[in-house]
């Protein structure tokens, strides 16, 4: 009897000392609510599939097959007009034609419907060979053509004008050289991880780490705010759970899920799109949940402010959108204004961009993404700290 | 021994004092009612008394533990139902007890015995797989309530536990709270309901930080500011009661006088009697029905005592 009495007063206390109290019942209710949220697993698992297939076999970033009218009066001169130009015109043209950036798909007669074609938007590049082109070539002149490209979509521009201005470069030089002789400067262009230049190279390691951001922020700033909202957090205080117990009770939950997200979108990636991963799965796993931890310490740091859903979805967003524009995911860092520039240091995702295009495009390794990772732990701690003030004061 | 001793309870939140040497004492078994209006201090005291927030001076004891040595100890001791009976609406009866179980750190074969014991008392064993959301009002109640109690504490606070339910439901809850007091349960319960309050065992009527009563229903009538001496009530029952009222209030014994339903409250002279009154009443042109002496109401207490406190707050002013 003594001795179990004895027994039962040290459990007791070990119980009482233990900073995680009420872990357990927390981690297990909120576990329960999670399993019936249907919403909350159609964002986690179903949303990130739909996403990636958008994003990843949809969305073609590399520019192919621009549409492209040609007005060719070389020939003129020398046949009638049902033929049109020059064997040399026709010899340039193919260049434009093999080049995969071009596709001929008419040609026009006149001026007139040259640019007609360019402003109704059917063509977004337009050739004009002029009447005087064999003969400039043949006088050793320079013979002119004309490139128009729309400009309303500057990928498409970009792309048109380095490859036309290219094959009048190469062309030019092929006639300067005598037969048999080589350019003098040879540049052989070949570009690293992503030799194809694939779309869903580039962008699902970078979806990734935007799909993360609602499991991780939104519904953990839910959990606690639909408390607030039913009185259910005024019962809780009132136990004897303790602030980190009732915080890791909460977030616990949500990392699973977001650790389950991450390996489906993983799989997905690797299997469906076929996007090689180069480094270590394991170190991705692991910087990923550093992530994780800054995006759930976020979303606990909303809940602590926030009082309605209402509330806490705008205020999720206010880190969404910064995680979206401000992260690399689309727009290139480097060209970015300086002001937008400083601003990204402070956005996770533009740690978690480095570290998932690391590890999977270039299989870089932990000395060199280490850095990513205690910035990301260094935000999320100042996020849960604060988190935990504002939990406090709210008791009061 | 008494169940929460509250000594000189201050809070203050910067230069604001919101509990202001607050003392009472709640024994065993009692149902304590806490009376105030809203923003008077009630809430906060009983977060002090909870040990959810530090005193600022004074001396909180509840159930023999001190609530600044050792809040945790007090939070392991009490139970505690919110205004909405907190419970988890997605999640069924036998859920929600598991969670409490497991919050106030109940184990295993405890738990269980626990749990299985408070569904049999309670009779919602069958309901056990149903979710919470779906019980009616007065079932939901009683698992809240068994919720707060899963881990046997001897006191419970309940804060407003009747706001927005129907009679029915009402009426069951306090039979229950009887039961359990019976027991040896003592129960501190904030109301805003003056039946209520004429039902609890001991009343406090906390005003602007300041408790301003204290003791049972029977004695808070008798306080004698309430009913000073030479006084005397009288309800009276006649017709058009507004002409009424306007035209008792010109007699010159007469102190104070409120409408009450379909009859007159007053407050007059003890020289006055009843056929008296009714007499003088006749003069003034009101035919009085019905006119029996009346016990003033915790309703007209706390109304006294507060306009008593507000015109002493308006000296203290000036």
């Amino acid at each position: 009897m003594k001795v179990e009495q004895k027994f039962e007063n040290a459990n007791h206390r070990a119980w009482s000392n233990n900073p995680f109290r009420g872990f357990r019942a927390i981690f297990y209710k909120e576990s329960l609510h999670l399993r019936r949220d249907s919403m909350a697993i159609m964002f986690a698992l179903l949303v990130p599939i739909v996403e990636m297939i958008i994003l990843g076999a949809a969305i073609d970033t590399n520019v192919r097959q621009v549409r492209t009218v040609v007005l060719d009066e070389s020939g003129l001169m020398e046949h009638a007009s049902d033929v049109q130009g020059s064997q040399s015109s026709r010899a340039l043209l193919d260049r434009f034609r093999s080049s995969d950036t071009f596709k001929i798909y008419k040609y026009a007669h006149s001026d007139e419907e040259l640019t007609h074609e360019m402003v109704a938007g059917h063509a977004k590049v337009g050739i004009k060979i002029p009447f005087d082109f064999d003969r400039q070539l043949l006088r050793g002149g320079s013979a002119q053509v004309m490139v128009l490209v729309d400009g309303s979509d500057s990928s498409v521009a970009g792309q048109s004008l380095n490859v036309a201005s290219a094959i009048g470069l190469d062309e030019s030089l092929r006639r300067m050289l005598p037969p048999g002789k080589l350019p003098a400067i040879d540049i052989r262009p070949k570009v690293m991880f992503n030799p194809d230049s694939r779309s869903p190279n580039f962008f699902l390691p970078g979806l990734m780490t935007v799909l993360l951001l609602f499991v991780t922020t939104m519904l953990t700033a839910f959990s606690i705010v639909r408390e607030k909202e039913r009185g259910t957090l005024e019962q809780l205080f009132v136990t004897p759970v303790r602030p980190l117990g009732l915080m890791m009770g909460k977030i616990m939950p949500y990392f699973g899920l977001a650790m389950i997200e991450m390996l489906m979108i993983l799989a997905f990636m690797r299997v469906a799109f076929r996007v090689p991963i180069h480094g270590s799965v394991l170190l991705l796993l692991l910087l990923g949940t550093c992530y994780m931890f800054t995006h759930l310490s976020l979303g606990m740091l909303i809940s602590s402010k926030a009082n309605s859903q209402n509330d806490a979805m705008q205020r999720s967003m206010g880190i969404m959108l910064p995680s979206i524009f401000l992260s690399g995911y689309i727009f290139p860092l480097d060209n970015m204004p300086w002001i937008f520039y400083l601003m990204s240091f402070f956005v996770p995702a533009t740690y978690m961009m480095q570290i998932s295009r690391g590890i999977i495009l270039r299989g870089a390794g932990f000395g060199d993404l280490w850095i990513n990772a205690a910035a990301l732990l260094v935000m999320g701690v100042g996020a849960l700290a604060i988190a935990a003030r504002n939990f406090k004061k709210m008791i009061v | 021994m008494a169940a929460i001793v509250a000594e000189k309870l201050v809070r203050k939140f910067g230069t604001f004092t919101a509990v202001d040497g607050v003392s009472f004492q709640v024994q065993q078994g009692e149902v304590f009612g806490f009376l105030g209006p809203n923003g008077s201090g009630k809430t906060t005291v009983i977060k002090m008394l909870t040990g959810i927030l530090p005193l600022t001076s004074g001396r909180g004891v509840v159930d023999g533990v001190d609530v600044t040595a050792d809040p945790d100890g007090v939070k392991q001791r009490i139970g505690y139902m919110s205004q909405k009976f907190s419970l988890y609406d997605d999640l069924t009866v036998l859920e929600n007890l598991r969670f409490y179980a497991q919050i106030y750190g109940l184990k295993g074969k405890d738990a269980q015995q626990k749990i299985e014991q408070t569904m049999e008392q309670n009779a919602i064993e069958p309901y056990k797989d149903r979710s919470a959301g779906k019980l009616s009002g007065g079932w939901k109640q009683r698992l809240a309530l068994s919720c707060a109690m899963m881990h046997g504490p001897k006191i419970l606070y309940l804060d407003e536990p009747t706001a927005g339910i129907d009679p029915v439901a009402r009426r069951k809850l306090w039979d229950l709270l009887f039961e359990l007091s019976g027991q040896g349960i003592t129960f501190f319960v904030t109301t805003h309901y003056m039946d209520e309050a004429e039902r609890c065992s001991h009343l406090a009527y906390i005003y602007y930080g300041k408790l301003i009563a204290d003791g049972t229903p029977d004695t808070l009538r008798e306080i004698p500011e309430v009913s000073p001496s030479g006084t005397q009530r009288f309800e009276i029952t006649t017709k058009d009661v507004t002409t009424a009222l306007r035209r008792a209030r010109t007699l010159p014994f007469m102190r104070s006088a409120t409408i009450f339903g379909r009859s007159i409250h007053a407050l007059m002279q003890d020289t006055i009697t009843p056929s008296e009154l009714a007499g003088e009443l006749e003069k003034v042109g009101v035919h009085a029905d019905e006119i029996r002496p009346l016990m003033p109401d915790l309703e007209d207490v706390f109304v006294e005592l507060t306009y008593r406190k507000q015109a002493e707050m308006e000296v203290a002013k000036v």
